[in-house]
């Protein structure tokens, strides 16, 4: 037996490191130049009318995205109250109720092939059961779209998170004489809590940049949101259809919305890493 | 097993049926002294899954005493003390077969309301653990669950609860600071008064001083003893020279049976069983 060389172990090692290294500054060197893109081109949009106005036709001055941004919120934010409750005990479900339920198996793979499921398909999935049969798209099929994609993410953050909190609690609490329900909710949701919070915060991030469920749903719309029961206003189908325009106006407001857009994202993934760090 | 039938007449009626049953339990060689039954324990068997944890564990525990529960790692001591307030049933696979009397009610029946039981059996654990609250609420939280009670009167039984878990006077100034805070002999502490502040008849400690310094275990047991005025203590420990020192009667046990059972002078100057006196003397486990 010869032993190896030293010259090919260090080679090898040399280039393990070398093409990590590079791949980590290739996806690195992406994301910052799709950022500064977003912000070079669309920090020019923001103005008070961008914020505060309707959209105007194309060649007309002024106009802004007031519906689309209000619209936005309003539809995450309903969607936020659909899906987080529901996630929420869905996942509470799996961490603390299912564990004599041969329910809690079927559930958690369900819930991950949901995860995974392209949210194109969640789109058309609400379009049939309720755009096609009211007959109009609305704001409503829109949050109930992001509210089933926020569904499996809540409900396995939560599960996570609350499979952190020891036993020990639950025991002492219950061993005080707590009910199991006052247990999870008093005690064991109180351990959990930033972890919970923090699980939403991502879940509500991550819907508000998808724009295929909403495309399918609650489509878009000049027009202020009003009650969310016709076709509703968003940043990114208002993307999609302006940039996707030959209108060098409505391409400049496009890149506004993205910016808008990122930055919104941005600010809540923030709130979650302060969350989680503050944690320990 | 010593026990005066006057008292189990009047006291427990339903022990009364259990004269006959006594020819198979432990032996205790000593004090027939006027000590009354709070638990008694018949034919206990314990199972994880299809693993035997207990076999047939059947021990009498005296009101207002201590009874220390001693053995190596893994005899069972834990899995025995957790059936009495129903805690083992959190986990899937876990089953109780026998029969645990507390003041002649049967524990593991599937009639005994689980929130009045654990009100009345109090548990310790090995790990202190508080609640993610303040000092306060951590004490008050199991009074206004179990007792309809104002704001004055809530204050001052936290008040009594703490000093009687002699914690009082390290936390006064701080009672709305988090429980979490404190050190680990002083959350072990604040436990403690959490168990007690709802008046429970018996108080189960779990290694209670395992997990925290000396100094804090022997706070913990001045604690054992000036408690067991008022509840009827069931003490596990690794620590032999504890369980001498503050309890009255000690349990050996060893793979998952009781194999002596008297009083803790008893049990250490002239234990009855080979086994027990090779354990105290330090020659296994």
């Amino acid at each position: 037996m010869k032993p190896r060389s030293n010259w090919t172990r260090r080679s090898i090692n040399f280039m393990v490191m070398a093409v990590s290294t590079l791949s980590s500054f290739i996806g690195i060197a992406v994301l910052v130049w799709v950022l500064y893109e977003i912000i070079y081109r669309g920090i020019g949009a923001f103005n008070w009318d961008f914020f505060t106005k309707l959209p105007t036709p194309p060649g007309v001055e002024g106009g802004g995205l007031a519906n689309a941004i209000l619209g936005t919120v309003v539809i995450t934010a309903l969607a936020t109250l659909i899906g987080v409750p529901i996630g929420l005990f869905a996942g509470v479900f799996l961490a603390e109720f299912g564990l004599r339920s041969k329910l809690s198996g079927p559930v958690r793979f369900v819930s991950n092939i949901l995860m995974g499921t392209p949210s194109i398909i969640i789109g058309v999935f609400v379009y049939a059961m309720l755009v096609v049969t009211v007959r109009h798209f609305s704001g409503y099929a829109g949050a109930v779209a992001l509210a089933i994609i926020m569904i499996p993410l809540v409900a396995r953050t939560t599960e996570d998170m609350l499979n952190l909190v020891p036993d020990t609690l639950r025991e002492s609490a219950l061993a005080l004489g707590v009910p199991r329900w006052k247990t999870t909710l008093d005690i064991v949701f109180k351990a959990a809590k930033k972890g919970l919070l923090t699980g939403s915060l991502l879940a509500v991030a991550r819907v508000s940049g998808e724009t295929a469920p909403l495309l399918f749903t609650a489509l878009n719309s000049p027009y202020w949101p009003g009650w969310l029961n016709k076709p509703t206003g968003n940043l990114t189908v208002t993307i999609y259809n302006y940039a996707m325009s030959p209108y060098t106006d409505w391409q400049q407001m496009a890149w506004g919305a993205s910016l808008l857009i990122t930055l919104g994202v941005l600010f809540l993934t923030l709130c979650a890493r302060f969350l989680l760090q503050e944690k320990k | 097993m010593m026990m005066p039938a006057e008292k189990s007449d009047n006291l427990f009626c339903s022990l009364a049926g259990l004269v006959d049953e006594r020819k198979t339990s432990t032996t205790v060689d000593s004090d027939p002294s006027k000590q009354a039954v709070k638990i008694s324990v018949r034919n206990l068997n314990f199972f994880y899954g299809h693993h035997q944890a207990l076999f047939d564990n059947t021990i009498d525990l005296f009101a207002n005493q201590v009874t220390a529960i001693i053995g190596p790692s893994g005899c069972g001591k834990s899995t025995h003390i957790r059936t009495y307030n129903r805690i083992f049933e959190l986990y899937r696979n876990q089953k109780a077969q026998g029969q645990i009397l507390l003041d002649g009610e049967d524990v593991l029946s599937p009639e005994m309301n689980l929130i009045d039981l654990r009100k009345r059996v109090g548990m310790i654990f090995q790990k202190p653990s508080p609640f993610p609250m303040t000092i306060f609420e951590n004490v008050a939280y199991g009074l206004r669950l179990h007792y309809r009670i104002g704001r004055n009167e809530l204050a001052d039984r936290v008040e009594m609860a703490l000093k009687r878990s002699a914690l009082w006077d390290e936390v006064q100034d701080k009672l709305d600071r988090p429980g979490t805070e404190l050190s680990g002999g002083q959350q072990q502490r604040l436990c403690i008064a959490r168990a007690i502040a709802v008046e429970p008849e018996v108080l189960l400690m779990d290694e209670p001083s395992s997990a925290i310094d000396p100094v804090a275990t022997a706070k913990i047991e001045d604690l054992i003893e000036a408690l067991k005025e008022k509840y009827t203590i069931v003490l596990v420990t690794h620590n032999m020279q504890q369980a001498a020192r503050v309890s009255d009667y000690t349990a050996f046990f060893y793979n998952g049976s009781i194999v002596e059972f008297g009083r803790t002078e008893q049990i250490f100057k002239k234990p009855a069983m080979k086994q027990t006196e090779d354990y105290i003397t330090g020659r296994f486990g």
